[in-house]
């Protein structure tokens, strides 16, 4: 190989190098455009009183932008180890969008009924029929008194999702 | 520098330096065509007119549309609709064209497969259509959610939703896509950008490209059959056009091209008139709500047959949840029509109803897709999803015979 060779490889792998560095600032610049704003992330908290909800109709809260569906239970539901237990009342904590696609199911005859693809969860918001691949998801939450705070974790939600995890 | 003399006229001074007039032979006049081919091969011509429709008719609503959650709804179906003058004309030209694309890409790629025209030395071609076809895909559907009715927000929910099946990732990748928790502002924005800019210089791109991998292996024809493209194209310059097997695109090819354009441009303003409202549905009317959603949502006709494939499968088959098997197959539905050239073992460029075999496959497979659309739109419960199940099972399977129906066909032609 020549001298002359040797120079232009040198420039061309110079390049090669200011390029890579250049291109791969840019992507994560790019990436780092499309996630989610600050404001967006810091205004992802919604608080939910638990003490006037009536057992066996739930209720639907937004957190996120996203449903959350709360159901006391009555006394002829089952028990679940999903059940958020706070004091005498057994509650069920959802994210109310279905685990398939996406759409929200509607409550009728004691259970969760999604129009979109026809799937079925039941009132421990465990899937019973249909595609949704698992159970509706967990939202993270913390107990305050009778007050549920969402966006936060606290050891009542870790116990919760863990338990859902094995549902899948 | 190139030696340049006075010009005597405007032409010639653009010629002695954009050398127009060999541009004009090589693009037109000196561009051959084959005699042997049917209005189906106009499809070409018809999709270019359309696409410039819907640049044009898309101009004129961007200049009053308002891509923000608070105010796009109203911007459509208030401004656009009831105040800008002939609002309702560009809107009306730009869904109905948005939707007829997809009728004549269909059209444009059915007669591909029906004629061989994916096969060797042609791959290119076909690998460039099924691009364009994914970029207008994707253009449609993020145009769709542009207006934020009901069926545009629980759209981009369920496709961006989607994304949730790539693994490890999923979760953080769907949030990222939509720039909230939520199909929210940002989602609706960035929709719009990609709908007004980066995808339609995409499609521009590639429709360029997919003209350029035409002028090498040239148009196929109606019988498949091979000819020097040079000898004839000599033939005719000599004059003897009667024997030449081909005519040039500008002006005798381009004659018919108009003519089939003719009559397409009467139906497509017949709908755009009269029947507008096909391409309408009435759910997209109410304004997007993140807390109620439709009894029924249905993607837009086109995309039906692999929508009713995603959702087809909806049982867990041997232990893989019936949520990833409808992904796997709805992604098998969007890639496999990309590998059509290789799937097809028949080394001769046949017209089907030269190949018993497949063209029997190929009605199938029309069949199938019909069945797929109509059934995406039904409800899926009762015997609707196992209509849906079977049509859907039919697809996959369809593509995994083709290798050998192709052998079969060629075996007893005794090419193989």
């Amino acid at each position: 190989m020549s001298n002359k060779t040797n120079r232009r490889d040198f420039l061309g792998y110079s390049f090669a190098a200011v390029a890579a560095v250049g291109g791969a600032a840019s992507l994560v610049g790019m990436k780092q455009a499309w996630d989610p704003l600050p404001s967006v992330l810091s205004g992802g908290f919604t608080t939910v009183d638990l003490a006037p909800i009536k057992a066996g109709t739930p209720e639907t809260f937004v957190w996120r932008g996203k449903p959350v569906f709360v159901l006391k239970k009555s006394a002829e539901m089952d028990k679940s180890e999903r059940d958020l237990i706070i004091g005498e009342d057994r509650f069920i904590v959802a994210i109310g969008l279905c685990t398939h696609l996406g759409c929200i199911p509607a409550w009728k005859d004691s259970m969760w009924k999604c129009a979109c693809h026809g799937g079925e969860y039941n009132s421990s918001a465990k899937q019973t029929f249909g595609p949704p691949p698992r159970p509706l998801d967990v939202p993270p939450f913390k107990v305050d008194g009778t007050k549920l705070v969402l966006g936060e974790t606290g050891p009542e939600y870790n116990a919760i999702s863990a338990f859902v995890a094995t549902q899948a | 520098m190139a030696k340049f003399e006075k010009a005597n006229s405007v032409g010639e001074w653009l010629d002695q330096r954009l050398n127009l007039t060999t541009f004009n032979k090589v693009m037109m006049t000196e561009y051959w065509i084959p005699k042997d081919i049917n209005f189906l091969w106009a499809m070409g011509v018809l999709l270019a007119t359309t696409f410039g429709i819907l640049i044009i008719s898309g101009i004129f609503l961007m200049m009053y549309y308002k891509p923000d959650i608070g105010l796009a709804f109203d911007s459509v179906n208030y401004t656009i609709m009831q105040e800008v003058a002939f609002g309702w004309l560009f809107r009306h030209m730009h869904g109905v064209a948005a939707s007829v694309v997809f009728l004549i890409i269909y059209i444009h790629m059915f007669t591909g497969i029906y004629y061989g025209s994916y096969k060797q030395g042609r791959e290119m071609i076909w690998i460039s259509g099924m691009l364009l076809f994914m970029t207008f895909s994707a253009a449609g559907f993020s145009g769709y959610m542009l207006p934020w009715g009901q069926m545009s927000y629980w759209a981009a929910m369920v496709i961006t939703n989607l994304f949730g099946g790539v693994p490890v990732i999923g979760d953080a990748l769907v949030v990222w896509i939509r720039g909230d928790f939520n199909v929210a502002d940002a989602t609706l924005t960035r929709f719009f950008m990609l709908h007004v800019f980066l995808l339609p210089i995409t499609i521009m791109g590639i429709i360029g490209l997919h003209f350029y991998t035409l002028r090498v292996p040239h148009v196929n024809n109606q019988n498949s059959e091979e000819f020097d493209f040079d000898e004839e194209a000599e033939k005719y310059l000599a004059g003897n056009k009667r024997e030449s097997k081909v005519i040039p695109f500008w002006p005798v090819f381009i004659s018919k091209d108009l003519a089939v354009l003719g009559i397409f441009l009467i139906f497509y303003f017949y709908l755009v008139f009269f029947h507008y409202d096909f391409a309408m549905d009435p759910v997209n009317f109410d304004p997007a709500n993140n807390m109620v959603t439709p009894a029924h949502i249905y993607p837009e006709w086109y995309f039906l047959w692999s929508y009713e494939v995603l959702r087809g499968f909806f049982f867990d088959i041997a232990g893989v949840k019936a949520f990833d098997v409808g992904l796997i197959a709805f992604a098998f539905a969007n890639v496999i029509f990309l590998l059509l050239p290789w799937l097809d073992r028949d080394p001769a460029i046949l017209p089907a109803h030269k190949r018993p075999i497949f063209f029997i496959w190929f009605w199938i497979l029309m069949a199938d897709l019909i069945v797929l659309t109509v059934y995406g739109k039904l409800p899926p419960t009762g015997t609707n999803a196992w209509v849906g199940f079977f049509a859907a099972v039919a697809f996959i399977l369809l593509f995994l015979v083709l290798p050998i129906v192709t052998k079969i066909d060629a075996k007893k032609r005794g090419a193989l």
